[in-house]
């Protein structure tokens, strides 16, 4: 990313950065910032795209070190095998500290997106689970992902997004948050979520993956994969696990994922892109956002905004 | 090329576009306007039009839209939270992203209304455009040249004035030049790089993205178009490099390097620079990056700097252009932009973030607020909520900081409660150097301590305060001054009594005056943080009042020893009665003044009592 002006000694003045430029600088300034001013911080890793961008960001923040904290993966057990392959890959080659939690409680209780809704699934796997880790691990600042286009409710989300105690966020009494300089001020127990990558686009990530050749899932790219249609979505059949209906019978279709979570609750998209140019193209034309295939948003209106409130990102 | 010309390039070579939009340009901008003038629907139709908004985006704003089957509501697309739709209001700042041709375009949502100053400040800390709306019905308002003052305060360079519901003036073009004119005359003051006015039907889309045919006597550019080509800052051969050390990199014993991020300006391998505070020069060895060594860097890069010399540099110093050092100093004036429910403590130590240190810090005083229904600087003791004034600041450590004007990277700072840990204020610090900001009497040891109120409270856990004993000549002030000096030191507080015994001072006498010099000696006393006990006689109530009058009647406590006469007369060791050779004249306090008599009770009880009513005020 770094700018050609940049590789000599002559031509500096008037001088500028491109938009991914600055949005690169903007957030690894934000990263080193959040690692100097906490005393414990850990970065949420979802295996997804954004976390891609946001370890590969990480990476370059401390080169030639390694980021010095751990980056934690919330395992609800039922993420597509590929995102577990490529995790332990990925950290192993980057010599990256790697945690993984799951909510032992709940898998004692056996909570399953086909039993318990995904509603309730999530808050015990994915928000309960988040809240455990976070606790146990006695970390004060949380990097997420998370960007402000993703969803409404998200536009307002500060960069340092303040927890209380319970890990819950008040979209009534957030401090306001002016210029580069973020506020790491808290009281013992309560912690800080720290979005680098809140000003970034969809396109803007996948610009910067294509342009940094930043490895991902390949569940994100095009290719035949066993299917079952349910309720208008495009379910894959990752394991023994899945629970067919009657009459359902897996079927192999060309399919990409656009967001990926639990397999059950991931609805794959129609496509025939397999190269990154070729999906950015398509996510151009199809005018759809992103969470369109996250099953879990289509709960009521706002309810990003709840789980918000409840600890989820 | 407009917009399905742009879908027309990624359908036939997406290569080819994502080299283009690989180029493109940032810029950031502020909407500021109420709810009545049409700002939301503005931007609403901006995304809209530029396709900035997704299919089911759209989709969740036409099932909240109240109507089915009207017309898009399109203020619903920015009007984000929960509690706000409930309200039907905008209530804080709201980001939304959305890129044309030639740039990714970052706007920062805030309403305008007078309550909200501090949203549309946070608003506009980054944004290098302000968009403003005025009602073409309604004309120039008030709240208009609020907005625009606030955008100049906060340094943005470029104002961009749109003239709404033209469709409701039939395009009338005397509309529009009546309030290009009027306004224009305001803004032109306020030290804008530039000044751009746009007729516009946000309801319409007139003039937003795509030109109106309504308007024909407007040539100018359509608001996106004026998005498109507004100049961007760039780094200019005068920019002083600037550069606050966020961290140290020591990955191993061979290597360190100092990671930050430059505020400004620019730097090269080989090139002289200092360190502050420590104010050591040295070279730059090398500038690192991810994918390799640099050259050179500019802002608003994120690089590590190694340096030739083993120079102690950690997080919070700053490397500076050696002949052009920022100024280095813990006192300075600026104007602050308060944000808090609780007003402004002025006797209150806060942590103030600038660039990459947190200091201690304290308010010096207020020199003048902002009257913001005229802007004017009216006369001010505190800011509230969603005020704004003009304040001097006295830091612990120094800072190394531009003007805001010169550098907002440099020149910007927040306050932080230190017991709630929120962000309380915004501050820019002004030109003018802290030696001439004008001493606002509230540090009453003057210009010349280093030592703020603030700190002494800090180190003696207490805040200096006067107990005044008043009383006839015998009625016991010196006993009682000692024993509660005595209570006070048993508990930790550091406390000092004044009586006309001490050697010291003059006064007291047969009528037992008051020194003559009383109302500095105790502001002074009080100032250095210390509990000071005067027991003087001090029978004249204009005496005592002007000492109250010095140190602030928070700070003193007046105590009336109410013995009587005739015990007075028979403890008297001063011969007082005799030299006076008449009845004295003594004028007793008022009744806000606390009472003790030895003929109630004996002095330590007394003290203790006493002691206990001061210590909470002391010690608050």
């Amino acid at each position: 990313m770094c700018p050609r002006s940049a590789l000599s000694l002559d031509g500096l003045t008037d001088v500028r950065l491109s938009h991914l430029q600055q949005l690169e600088a903007e957030s690894i300034h934000i990263i080193r910032e959040a690692t100097a001013e906490f005393d414990t911080p850990v970065m949420l890793y979802s295996i997804g795209k954004d976390s891609s961008v946001m370890a590969h960001l990480a990476r370059k923040a401390f080169h030639p070190g390694k980021p010095p904290f751990p980056f934690m993966h919330i395992d609800t057990t039922w993420k597509f095998r590929a995102m577990i392959e490529f995790r332990d890959r990925y950290c192993t080659e980057h010599g990256l500290e790697l945690i993984v939690h799951t909510n032992q409680e709940g898998l004692a209780d056996n909570i399953n997106p086909f039993d318990h809704g995904s509603q309730k699934y999530t808050t015990v796997m994915k928000t309960q689970a988040l809240l455990q880790a976070l606790s146990t691990g006695g970390f004060d600042a949380a990097f997420g992902g998370a960007r402000r286009d993703e969803e409404r409710s998200r536009a307002k989300e500060r960069i340092y997004s303040f927890r209380d105690r319970y890990g819950q966020w008040d979209p009534k009494n957030q401090r306001p948050e002016l210029w580069n300089l973020y506020n790491g001020r808290i009281t013992k127990g309560e912690s800080v979520r720290v979005f680098p990558l809140s000003n970034w686009t969809e396109l803007d990530v996948w610009l910067y993956i294509h342009l940094e050749q930043i490895p991902i899932v390949p569940l994100y790219l095009a290719a035949e994969r066993p299917v079952v249609e349910r309720e208008g979505a495009l379910i894959m059949v990752d394991d023994e696990r899945m629970r067919l209906l009657p009459g359902e019978t897996p079927r192999m279709e060309m399919v990409r994922f656009r967001t990926l979570g639990c397999y059950p609750l991931s609805g794959a998209i129609r496509s025939t892109a397999t190269t990154l140019p070729e999906i950015i193209q398509e996510m151009l034309l199809t005018r759809f956002s992103e969470r369109q295939g996250r099953l879990i948003d289509f709960d009521e209106d706002g309810s990003m905004e709840l789980k918000k409130r409840e600890g989820y990102f | 090329m407009n917009s399905e010309q742009e879908r027309a390039l990624i359908e036939r070579d997406i290569a080819e576009f994502l080299k283009r939009h690989q180029e493109k340009e940032l810029l950031r901008f502020v909407t500021v306007g109420s709810v009545d003038d049409g700002k939301s629907t503005l931007i609403g139709r901006l995304l809209h039009d530029t396709h900035g908004i997704y299919e089911d985006q759209l989709n969740a704003v036409r099932r909240a839209s109240k109507q089915e089957g009207a017309d898009i509501d399109f203020s619903l697309v920015t009007d984000g939270l929960r509690a706000e739709r409930e309200q039907g209001i905008t209530i804080d700042v709201a980001y939304r992203y959305f890129a044309t041709e030639k740039r990714k375009l970052i706007i920062a949502d805030t309403p305008g209304h007078v309550q909200y100053t501090r949203n549309m400040a946070t608003g506009a800390s980054t944004a290098h455009v302000a968009i403003t709306l005025i009602d073409a019905r309604l004309g120039v308002l008030q709240q208009s040249r609020r907005h625009a003052f606030i955008a100049s305060l906060l340094g943005i360079p470029e104002l961009t004035v749109c003239v709404n519901k033209m469709d409701l003036v039939g395009f009338d073009r005397a509309v529009f030049v009546q309030i290009q004119k009027e306004f224009g005359a305001f803004c032109g003051k306020l030290g804008f790089t530039g000044i751009t006015f746009i007729p516009v039907s946000a309801l319409g889309g007139d003039n937003v993205v795509a030109r109106s045919t309504r308007a024909p006597w407007y040539d100018g550019p359509t608001l996106l178009q004026h998005l498109e080509t507004v100049p961007l800052p760039t780094v200019q051969e005068d920019d002083a490099f600037r550069y606050p050390v966020q961290l140290v990199l020591r990955p191993n014993l061979g290597y360190r390097a100092f990671a930050g991020q430059l505020a400004s300006g620019r730097v090269r391998k080989g090139d002289r620079v200092m360190v502050l505070p420590s104010k050591k020069t040295t070279t730059v060895a090398g500038i690192d990056s991810f994918e390799g060594e640099l050259a050179a860097a500019f802002a608003p890069m994120s690089v590590a700097l190694r340096l030739e010399d083993e120079i102690d540099v950690s997080r919070g110093d700053m490397l500076v252009h050696p002949e052009r050092a920022p100024e280095v100093k813990k006192r300075f004036a600026a104007m602050l932009v308060w944000m808090s429910e609780r007003p402004l403590d002025l006797e209150k130590s806060y942590f103030l973030k600038h660039a990459t240190q947190l200091v201690r810090a304290e308010v010096e005083g207020v020199e003048h607020a902002v009257d913001m229904e005229h802007l004017d600087p009216v006369e001010a003791k505190h800011l509230e909520l969603n005020d704004i004034g003009k304040v001097v600041v006295s830091c612990h450590k120094p800072l190394f900081f531009d003007p805001y004007r010169v550098c907002r990277a440099t020149g910007a700072f927040v306050l932080i409660d230190p017991i709630s840990n929120n962000t309380v204020a915004a501050g820019m610090i002004q030109a003018e150097s802290a030696g001439a900001a004008k001493d606002t009497g509230a540090a009453q040891l003057g210009p010349h301590s280093l030592v703020s109120r603030g700190e002494r409270r800090e180190r003696l856990e207490q805040t200096g305060a006067i107990v005044w004993l008043t009383g006839l000549p015998g009625a016991g002030k010196t006993e009682l001054a000692y024993a509660i000096e005595r209570r006070l030191f048993d508990l930790s507080r550091v406390a000092v009594v004044v009586d006309p015994d001490d050697g010291v001072t003059t006064g007291g006498g047969p009528r037992g005056g008051s020194p003559p010099h009383a109302p500095e000696l105790a502001s002074r006393f009080a100032d250095a943080g210390l509990v000071a006990i005067f027991a003087f006689a001090s029978p004249l109530a204009s005496d005592r009042d002007a000492v109250k009058e010095s140190v602030g009647a928070e700070r003193f406590f007046e105590v009336h020893v109410a013995t009587p006469i005739e015990r007075c007369k028979e403890r008297d060791q001063r011969g007082s009665y005799d030299a006076l050779h008449g009845p004295l004249e003594y004028e007793p306090p008022d009744a806000f003044a606390a009472r003790a008599s030895l003929a109630e009770n004996d002095v330590d009880t007394l003290a203790r009592e006493l002691v206990d009513v001061l210590l909470p005020r002391i010690t608050r």
